[in-house]
């Protein structure tokens, strides 16, 4: 099994969860809408794995716009496009932290939010900086559920959540839920399969 | 068209395609034909969402040399319209606004507004206009 596998089979085991946790604050439609972009990615894992990474990484991020519907489309696109493209960069390409760091600060301008709008970014921000620190896997995963978590108690910021109010406070963040377990089944996958 | 000068394009963007389309026919009855206007609504299956190539496709479809404005409803609406303006790429993507006013009465004026020949500046300020 493949990594892009690995996290479509999480976001398919998952998507009546993150729908049920989007109907609470959303429009209901997390689960399926990364249902369908992961599996869009899915149908072209062969093309995709046979590219060098930065064009990967840029080709599933546009597949994931196309597909997914809804604002986690360019959110997500936006995360692994820019990837791509600073990996891309000559003497940079080796530097995945500055990388991610790099593709997370792009996705914040994508959605003019900030860390603790209760979104995706409140997962991601912890997990790079668990990278950045060189933690092991396990304890990256572990920090990306945590922050999930952490989401509930946030009032919300963004997207369809922020008309809720106070209302959204106490329901974890459905797209913030999505980059955990997507986080996880990558660690788990890495830690498995032991990349040099 | 107001002379030879071109007209500003309006583009509609919502997650129903209902509405898309509705809004679109509004704007095409109460202003005429003398402005370039397109619409996209859903997601690529028809379903509610918004879907970036098909609001690159309205862009293409209303393209104006005098420039396109683009109304959206709700959040990802919005961001899928940025995407689709970055893919339109240099120098198309500089003559498009997305605006921050509400989709119907947005469409309805600022298409008012292009078809007397005024500029995108102008016919964005005035939808806007509409929004605290």
């Amino acid at each position: 099994m493949g990594l892009i596998e690995a996290c479509r089979a999480t976001i398919a085991a998952n998507s009546e969860h993150l729908c049920a946790l989007d109907r609470a604050i959303g429009d209901g439609d997390h689960g399926t809408n990364m249902r369908r972009g992961c599996e869009a990615v899915s149908a072209e894992d062969a093309s995709v794995s046979a590219l060098p990474l930065p064009d990967a990484l840029e080709k599933i991020g546009l597949t994931l716009v196309m597909n997914i519907g809804g604002a986690a489309g360019p959110l997500y696109g936006t995360l692994l496009m820019e990837m791509g493209r600073k990996l891309r960069v000559p003497d940079e390409e080796r530097d995945f932290p500055s990388a991610l760091k790099q593709a997370i600060n792009a996705v914040a301008r994508r959605g003019r939010s900030h860390a603790g709008d209760k979104t995706l970014l409140d997962v991601l921000y912890p997990v790079q900086d668990a990278l950045a620190h060189r933690l092991p896997l396990t304890d990256i995963a572990r920090q990306a559920e945590l922050s999930a978590e952490l989401t509930a108690a946030m009032r919300a910021m963004r997207g369809r959540a922020s008309y809720l109010g106070d209302r959204s406070i106490g329901h974890v963040d459905p797209g913030a839920s999505s980059c955990a377990l997507l986080t996880t089944a990558i660690c788990r996958y890495l830690e498995e399969y032991r990349p040099v | 068209m107001n002379g030879n000068r071109p007209n500003v394009g309006i583009v509609i963007v919502s997650h129903s395609p209902l509405v898309a389309r509705g809004t679109a026919d509004m704007v095409r009855q109460m202003v005429g034909d003398s402005v370039p206007l397109a619409w996209s609504g859903g997601n690529s299956h028809g379903e509610l969402g918004t879907d970036a190539r098909g609001i690159l496709n309205a862009i293409e479809e209303a393209w104006s040399d005098a420039g396109v404005a683009v109304f959206v409803d709700l959040g990802g609406a919005e961001t899928n319209s940025e995407m689709a303006v970055e893919m339109l790429g240099l120098p198309r993507s500089k003559q498009v606004s997305i605006c921050n006013a509400p989709v119907v009465e947005g469409a309805v004026i600022a298409a008012a507004e292009a078809s007397g020949g005024a500029s995108l500046t102008k016919v964005v300020a005035t939808a806007e206009e509409l929004s605290p």
